[in-house]
């Protein structure tokens, strides 16, 4: 009975916290939530120039630039992320500034953000490549023939035909691609970007009431899930009209 | 039941020669040798060039931390799976009162980072746990006091969440001729499921459990963030004690491909032992 009396001052206390007002660690939480959104949509952007690419070269590329591809998916899909963040971040920028002092140029300071995109947009791409050559390989051959035999140049074909053929059947693995970029930022953490989850590690170590932030952030990170399927199930309707459901073609 | 024999399609007509492309490039064209050299020289020159003197004091640590990794992997897979196969039959066939919180859960689990879900259990529960003192009188105590229970609770639940959507999948495209024939047969129903459904579906979901098997590993090195000591807080220990910025990270990085290609190879074997015909 003592319970009625605490649980709702523990939830005025929960709010207390989360407003977004001076007192309250809300504003930081949002302001993660926005960084943690950037990462997530450069590096998927750098993910799909990366993976054009790279399904082009596994794809159309000579013996030297498809092993190449093939190295890159590899190695990237077997190193655990948080290894090639690590990876990259420090030693990639510790690379960069030794390269440009050998060149007798001053150190640059790469930003977190930056960092925090190429490194992701990386290991992105490799996954991309893989979705997207299986989304070229989908195409009716016919289709990619008639462009040839009209004699279009490889980048006119690539940008009337292929790519947006190929759009349909990479949808659902792009979009599984897109919730495995949000999620992924969460990693930058480690290295002290400070994206959603570290906003909730400094505001929950500060206040002390871990359950209460860890909540929210999941909750973020679930609307942010929930939001994006709903967009990305209407973008691949729309993308799929007039094509054969998935259901009964499978 | 009578041992029935297994039918090898014969070939009148190479149909299936595209369809594996590795055979053909099995001869080893040049390119691929110089690639080869290429590699071998980048190899010899980080073991010449880089500092591996540190590698001997720390051969214990490293061996312990790589025991540390494959025991949390194979422990939570296990336990992942046993905990998947109800949830994902819970989805595919189950009442409502059981689909619904299964596919929450499976929801929850695929809809937040691994890391969020870590902390949230070890410091969130972490921090509640000593308020009550019958949790702090009971004999579970001394080890919810260590990072490690939770770590394995947390990449369990992960890997349910995942292969409880899998198996979902799995359950669902077991053709029902199958489980229709298995009734006629009168068998009771934990029967069909023992001897029918999940064999079948197992069969089904091996292609995607091995890359499960293989996603799960990359993730371990996330409980070095709660301090428990697997390959990767090792490296990362190295690196604090030795100031070396590659070296560790290019082992650890090493480290971490020789256990995907042994845990691909293991699950290709498996997969190999289940006689199956292309279509």
């Amino acid at each position: 009975m003592a319970d009625a009396s605490i649980i709702p001052a523990a939830i005025t206390g929960m709010f207390d916290l989360l407003s977004p007002v001076a007192p309250g660690w809300g504003a930081n939480l949002l302001r993660g939530l926005i960084r943690s959104l950037q990462i997530a949509f450069g590096a998927f952007g750098m993910g799909l120039i990366i993976g054009t690419f790279g399904s082009y070269a596994k794809l159309y590329g000579g013996p030297i630039a498809r092993d190449l591809a093939a190295i890159y998916t590899t190695l990237v899909r077997a190193i655990p992320e948080l290894v090639m963040i690590i990876l990259l971040y420090y030693a990639g920028t510790d690379l960069i500034n030794r390269i440009l002092e050998g060149m007798g140029y001053q150190r640059v300071d790469i930003s977190g953000l930056v960092a925090g995109i190429v490194v992701l947009g990386f290991v992105q791409g490799a996954y991309a490549t893989e979705v997207l050559r299986g989304a070229i390989k989908a195409i009716p051959q016919g289709e990619i023939e008639a462009a040839r035999a009209y004699g279009m140049s490889p980048v006119l074909m690539m940008r009337r035909i292929t790519l947006p053929a190929m759009l349909p059947h990479a949808l659902p693995g792009l979009a599984n691609l897109w919730l495995i970029s949000t999620k992924d930022t969460a990693l930058l953490a480690v290295v002290g970007f400070s994206e959603l989850t570290l906003e909730t590690r400094q505001a929950a170590g500060t206040t002390k009431a871990y359950m209460t932030f860890y909540l929210a952030a999941g909750a973020l990170y679930l609307f942010i899930t929930l939001f994006s399927s709903v967009i990305l199930e209407w973008v691949e309707k729309r993308a799929r009209r007039g094509m054969p459901s998935v259901k009964e073609a499978r | 039941m009578s041992e029935t024999q297994i039918e090898v399609p014969v070939e009148t007509f190479p149909i299936h020669k595209e369809k594996d492309p590795s055979a053909q490039t099995s001869k080893l064209p040049p390119h691929r040798i110089v690639l080869i050299l290429i590699g071998l020289a980048l190899v010899a020159s980080a073991i010449f060039f880089m500092r591996w003197d540190w590698l001997p004091n720390y051969g214990d640590l490293i061996l312990q931390g790589l025991w540390r990794t494959i025991w949390i992997l194979c422990v939570t897979v296990f336990l992942g799976f046993l905990l998947a196969v109800p949830l994902g039959l819970a989805q595919a066939a189950g009442p409502a009162i059981l689909a619904i919180p299964a596919r929450a859960f499976c929801t929850v689990i695929r809809g937040t980072p691994l890391l969020v879900q870590l902390w949230l259990l070890y410091y969130g529960l972490g921090s509640l746990f000593p308020q009550y003192p019958w949790i702090r009188g009971s004999e579970l105590w001394p080890y919810l006091r260590q990072a490690w229970p939770y770590a394995v609770l947390a990449l369990t639940l992960s890997y349910a969440g995942y292969e409880g959507e899998v198996m979902r999948g799995a359950f669902a495209s077991v053709p029902k001729g199958q489980l229709e024939a298995a009734r006629a047969f009168g068998m009771r129903r934990f029967t069909i499921f023992r001897r029918i459904w999940l064999p079948q579906a197992i069969h089904r979901a091996l292609p995607t459990l091995a890359g499960e098997a293989v996603l799960q590993l990359k993730s371990t090195p996330l409980v070095a963030t709660i301090t428990v000591v697997d390959l990767y807080s090792v490296a990362s220990r190295v690196r604090q004690d030795t100031f070396l910025t590659y070296e560790p990270l290019l082992l650890l990085a090493a480290g971490y491909v020789v256990i995907t290609g042994i845990i691909v190879y293991l699950f290709r074997r498996l997969e190999r032992l289940i006689p199956s015909k292309l279509g």
